[in-house]
């Protein structure tokens, strides 16, 4: 799966992600490079602040949130970084990593929380950082729970939205325009899949993806 | 007599067992004499929480006061429950140790390397969670597995939890019409000397099948060569083995497809052609990708991406790997069986075909 262009958009709408590249044996012997086998995109050490997640998601304050690009016609990348919190509440850290899965054939999102010393946030915390209406996704749904994991690649637990209601799902959303999501180019599936996964973990998807 | 072979070979591994000797952990042992370690026969294709009931009586009196989380480790390695028994004795033990000796642990539960295991039921919802996605790779979705009744979940757990009733088993998992995996080849050899038995049994199964095999792959990777299985290096740390939850495709070439095309297909970075991987990220997408954004070659971990266009024929990787040891069920099969054989017949309860190996790499040289 083709995670290049996605991580591409990502930097350019000001997230610093990440793409790493994983060779199904744990390394990536020098010079061959070229030959991976699979690869997974990860953002690391989204800041989420917590006292004012209720302003997060508006684009009023885009200035004072961190994760938010700005989508008032500007392109102004923000270093997630340097902002500092100024609500009174504890930051919370996050790292979201987006992994194929051959299985399922779609993309998973798996995500962990955890406060500045680096202790592990359990799910109970998180949901109460995820938007106000993502939690209500969450629990009516029945195609997107979270189940704690194993990471596929890095043999620690971690929290993933549960991949088999996704395929479902997107068809849903294509259900108005490619008559099967085999036909959709990959790179717009997996834009598609971050503009609804997206708003779960309360990422917003930079206006530009769509546009291109 | 197809049928029989076949209902022989999944007795073999409905009734595999590995002796175990567990141990309480020093640290967690109260009274003098410590408690001599319980002998247990584990069923293969069970999972090591299910053993509390039975271990937990030997040591409860040496307890110190608290509430259990148990937790089993081999040599200081913490084994992650949710691997069939069988499985972690085969990737574990280059030379079987018989019988395998385990600590059990009652507190101190490792939370940073394992997910959470509270109880059988962490255990059944993980058995559930597996044959749900050998569903979907098998049908493309999870229906059967979603949609099945109350009585028949219960009774297909209770069947699988201590390798109790096969005929119990059998009799819910058809339900689920995963039927039987079969490539063109394999069928039309055997369709001269089929009986009409099993004739009948494919055609009640109804759905044959050349797609795809869930497998699931424990790879360990070994640098220094060893001749000797008890020779071979100890590891102690998971990061050392590759699990690689891929399904198997088989590719009609007018051949049997072996278990020899089927690792080819799942590790084609060592034993494969170069291009035959599918899903890569191909060399001129990267190549693209770094045109428009010469900075971030910089931010691509781990690799060196040349901008000229480099020629990877030269590489002699897939030349010098090795299989060292390749094991099902315990078992060492011949790489020229027919891969579909192994799957109908060497699988477990979750409809996944757990494979073990050990491959002896070259060693990396740095450029």
């Amino acid at each position: 799966m083709n995670f290049v262009l996605l991580h591409y958009l990502l930097l350019k709408g000001g997230r610093d992600a990440t793409l790493l590249l994983f060779s199904g044996l744990g390394f990536v012997p020098r010079g061959l490079v070229l030959q991976l086998v699979e690869g997974y995109l990860c953002l690391q050490n989204i800041l989420i602040p917590r006292g004012t997640q209720d302003n997060c998601c508006d684009e009023a304050s885009a200035n004072n949130s961190k994760e938010e690009p700005c989508f008032d016609g500007e392109d102004d990348p923000i270093d997630n970084a340097t902002l500092v919190q100024s609500s009174d509440g504890e930051a919370h850290y996050y790292d979201f990593h987006i992994v194929y899965s051959n299985s399922y054939r779609v993309p998973v999102l798996y995500f962990r929380g955890y406060c500045i010393d680096g202790q592990p946030l359990v799910l109970d915390d998180i949901e109460k950082d995820l938007p106000a209406n993502s939690s209500k996704i969450l629990t009516e749904s029945k195609w997107t729970f979270i189940t704690q994991e194993e990471h596929p690649y890095l043999n620690r637990p971690w929290y993933t939205l549960h991949p088999c209601g996704t395929c479902e799902w997107m068809k849903l959303l294509y259900a108005n325009k490619a008559p099967m999501v085999k036909g959709v180019p990959v790179d717009q599936y997996i834009i598609s899949w971050f503009s609804v996964v997206g708003q779960v973990i309360g990422l917003r998807t930079p206006l530009e993806m769509m546009r291109s | 007599m197809e049928r029989d072979s076949k209902k022989e070979a999944r007795n073999y591994v409905w009734e595999g067992a590995i002796p175990l000797q567990i141990h309480l952990h020093q640290s967690e042992v109260t009274t003098l004499p410590s408690p001599p370690p319980a002998l247990i026969l584990a069923p293969r294709i069970g999972y090591l929480p299910l053993l509390v009931p039975q271990v937990k009586p030997f040591f409860s009196s040496a307890l110190p006061p608290g509430v259990d989380t148990v937790w089993f480790d081999y040599k200081g390695l913490p084994l992650k429950w949710y691997i069939p028994t069988g499985v972690l004795f085969d990737l574990l033990c280059a030379e079987p140790e018989r019988p395998w000796n385990l600590t059990v642990h009652f507190r101190g539960y490792p939370a940073n390397i394992l997910t959470p295991c509270e109880n059988e039921d962490s255990v059944k919802w993980s058995y559930i969670n597996s044959l749900k996605e050998a569903a979907y790779i098998f049908h493309g979705n999870c229906k059967n597995v979603m949609n099945m009744s109350q009585a028949d979940q219960f009774e297909l757990w209770q069947s699988v939890m201590n390798a109790g009733n096969l005929e119990s088993y059998l009799r819910v998992s058809s339900k689920l019409k995963f039927g039987i995996f079969g490539d063109t080849f394999s069928l039309r050899l055997n369709s001269s000397s089929v009986k009409s038995r099993e004739r009948a049994e494919l055609d009640a199964a109804g759905t044959v099948t050349s797609g795809r095999i869930p497998v699931r792959l424990y790879v360990w990777s070994i640098q220094e060569d060893f001749d000797n299985l008890e020779d071979a290096p100890s590891f102690d740390s998971w990061d050392k083995i590759s699990y690689i939850n891929r399904p198997a495709e088989i590719r009609e070439e007018g051949k049997c497809f072996s278990l020899g095309d089927a690792m080819k297909m799942l590790l084609p970075e060592i034993f494969g052609d170069k291009a035959s991987a599918s899903g890569d990220i191909s060399k001129t997408e990267v190549e693209d990708y770094l045109k428009l954004n010469p900075e971030e070659a910089s931010n691509i971990e781990g690799t060196k991406v040349m901008a000229e266009s480099k020629d990877v024929e030269s590489c002699n990787l897939s030349k010098s790997a090795e299989i060292k040891l390749l094991r099902i069920q315990g078992i060492e099969p011949k790489l020229e069986i027919p891969f579909t054989w192994l799957a109908n017949n060497l699988m477990n309860p979750d409809h996944f075909l757990h494979i073990c190996v050990y491959v002896k790499v070259p060693e990396l040289t740095t450029i």
